[in-house]
């Protein structure tokens, strides 16, 4: 049943770059279904710019091997969603094509930086989309628009063909309002490929089970401790109570490491991101850069003009990072934390089977809210550490507070994300029954 | 403590361009996210050991790859099948 499918959305609140008109699609186990992509994975002949001036105009010439993937399970690719500049932000609003608004609240942010695939799906314009989660990118979002977003396992879905942000920290990920939707998507994307040389031939095929009784489940004081909104904490906490109603034992644990995640995560990611985003110059791909002009000068002149503020920022913060005299300090620093954090949830997985907390410490800013970086980068703290571990973490929709969507976050052991869907699974069944 | 010049050296360093008047911004938020950084001084514990971890590199045969006409097709300027650059001498 191979065809064309025809989108012609009313994207009110900005959720996509590119449409597709006339979608073709495949047969398939989602033969027909519309996905959005988010516009930092590559898409043979559909215009991809992560968000940026400098790629507008950019055609890839092949797929990125996760949409090669959606190709050949019959899915009809609809679109390129928004999203903060090169993933740089979490609220959507850094991209060069405008924010994306929330559809709980089209004054408020959607999250991000897949604020655009978030806002698709929950705005019902599509029913599934992929995102990518360097620090949170899909958790963020999915909380604060109520939708479920998954961050997979580091080393399970190829990244071949997503335009690099932070290398050791990134992974393409499903999003979608259900967990038995978002399990699907990632039963299709989560196939080996050895053009990612960090990748482990574990692929997913997973149907959820609601079937959690016995289930250990790790609560993390830090992740309800200072700078997280006391009625989030409690939704939250009401949520694991429902894990609980369904047969799962909670257990207090720690992750010290906590408290140097955030700094370790932003001097690793700007250091990535110094050296990925050197490609972008005008020479190869994007707008021309003047030939005329000397070397550095005509380099100098075209990146001004066509990244945004926070790009150049962590671009400078990472040649920082790195430079001779303070890579000791910091970046050297940064991984020694980020082993440290990693070996605190190895030792929290020896006593429970998943950790629960909050996704974002807050429901969704209102737009223009966050003005200040630093004030930005704080919101990340409780979705960095599962990039730093390379560790499962999903987030499903608990609750709201003053209308607004807060998710609970569910984060298991390397390779074990069935685990953390099928505790997802759970919990929405146990709600809604 | 990071300066306005120390700034302007970095911009130069990354090939950023930065405007006169970004300048002071920059060098505020520079600071406050340094100031930031600091907890990493009293981080103890040693970096991962490399021991346990295989190469999964393939070895380097011959692949097919982009044609001359696609690795083109998205340079601004190009010239006799090749990409031009900005002059580097």
């Amino acid at each position: 049943m191979a065809g064309t499918l025809e989108f012609s959305p009313d994207d009110r609140y900005n959720a996509f770059i590119t449409t597709c008109r006339q979608a073709p699609f495949a047969d398939g186990p989602l033969a027909g279904t519309a996905v959005a992509v988010k516009d930092n994975i590559s898409t043979a002949g559909i215009q991809t710019t992560c968000g940026s001036r400098i790629l507008e105009g950019y055609i890839p010439p092949y797929d990125a091997y996760v949409v090669e993937l959606l190709r050949s399970s019959g899915a009809a690719i609809v679109g390129k969603t928004n999203m903060d500049e090169f993933g740089m932000g979490s609220t959507t609003e850094t991209s060069a094509f405008g924010p994306t608004r929330n559809p709980v609240d089209p004054g408020r942010v959607p999250g991000g930086s897949s604020g655009g695939s978030a806002a698709a799906v929950a705005a019902g314009l599509v029913p599934m989309a992929l995102g990518t989660d360097t620090g949170g990118s899909i958790r963020c979002p999915a909380a604060f628009c109520g939708i479920v977003g998954l961050k997979p396992t580091y080393g399970r879905v190829s990244r071949y063909g997503l335009i690099a942000y932070a290398n050791s920290l990134e992974q393409i990920g499903p999003m979608a309002r259900t967990v038995e939707d978002v399990s699907r998507l990632m039963s299709v994307i989560a196939k080996y490929d050895p053009r990612d040389s960090t990748m482990l031939d574990r692929p997913y095929d997973h149907r959820p089970s609601a079937e959690i009784k016995g289930l250990q489940v790790g609560v993390p004081e830090e992740y309800f401790g200072e700078g997280v909104d006391p009625r989030v904490a409690e939704t939250v906490k009401n949520a694991i109570g429902v894990l609980e109603d369904l047969g799962a034992t909670t257990v207090p644990v720690s992750i010290p490491g906590m408290r140097y995640a955030l700094a370790a995560y932003y001097v690793i990611c700007t250091s990535e991101a110094s050296s990925n985003l050197a490609r972008f110059d005008g020479v190869r791909y994007g707008p021309a850069v003047d030939t005329r002009k000397s070397w550095h000068e005509a380099y100098q002149d075209l990146r001004l003009e066509l990244f945004g503020p926070e790009v150049r920022r962590r671009i400078m913060l990472g040649t920082f990072a790195l430079s001779a005299g303070y890579a000791g300090r910091y970046y050297a620093k940064a991984q020694v934390a980020r082993r440290n954090i990693q070996q605190d949830f190895e030792r929290a997985f020896r006593e429970v089977d998943i950790i629960a907390g909050p996704t974002m410490p807050t429901v969704a800013f209102r737009l223009g809210e966050k003005t200040d970086p630093l004030s930005m980068y704080l919101s990340d703290i409780l979705t960095v550490p599962a990039n730093l571990a390379g560790i499962p973490s999903i987030s499903v929709p608990c609750g709201r507070v003053d209308g607004l969507p807060v998710g609970l976050q569910l984060m298991g052991r390397q390779f074990e994300d069935e685990r953390v869907v099928d505790a997802a699974y759970a919990y929405e069944q146990g709600v809604r029954a | 403590m990071i300066t306005e010049s120390d700034i302007e050296h970095i911009a130069e360093l990354a090939d950023i361009g930065i405007s006169k008047d970004e300048v002071p911004a920059f060098t505020t938020q520079f600071n406050a996210i340094l100031d930031y950084f600091e907890v990493l001084d009293t981080v103890e514990g040693k970096s991962a050991p490399d021991a346990g971890i295989v190469n999964v590199f393939r070895d380097d045969e011959i692949q097919p790859g982009l044609s001359q006409e696609e690795a083109l097709a998205n340079a601004g300027s190009t010239e006799d099948g090749f990409i031009k650059a900005p002059r580097v001498m």
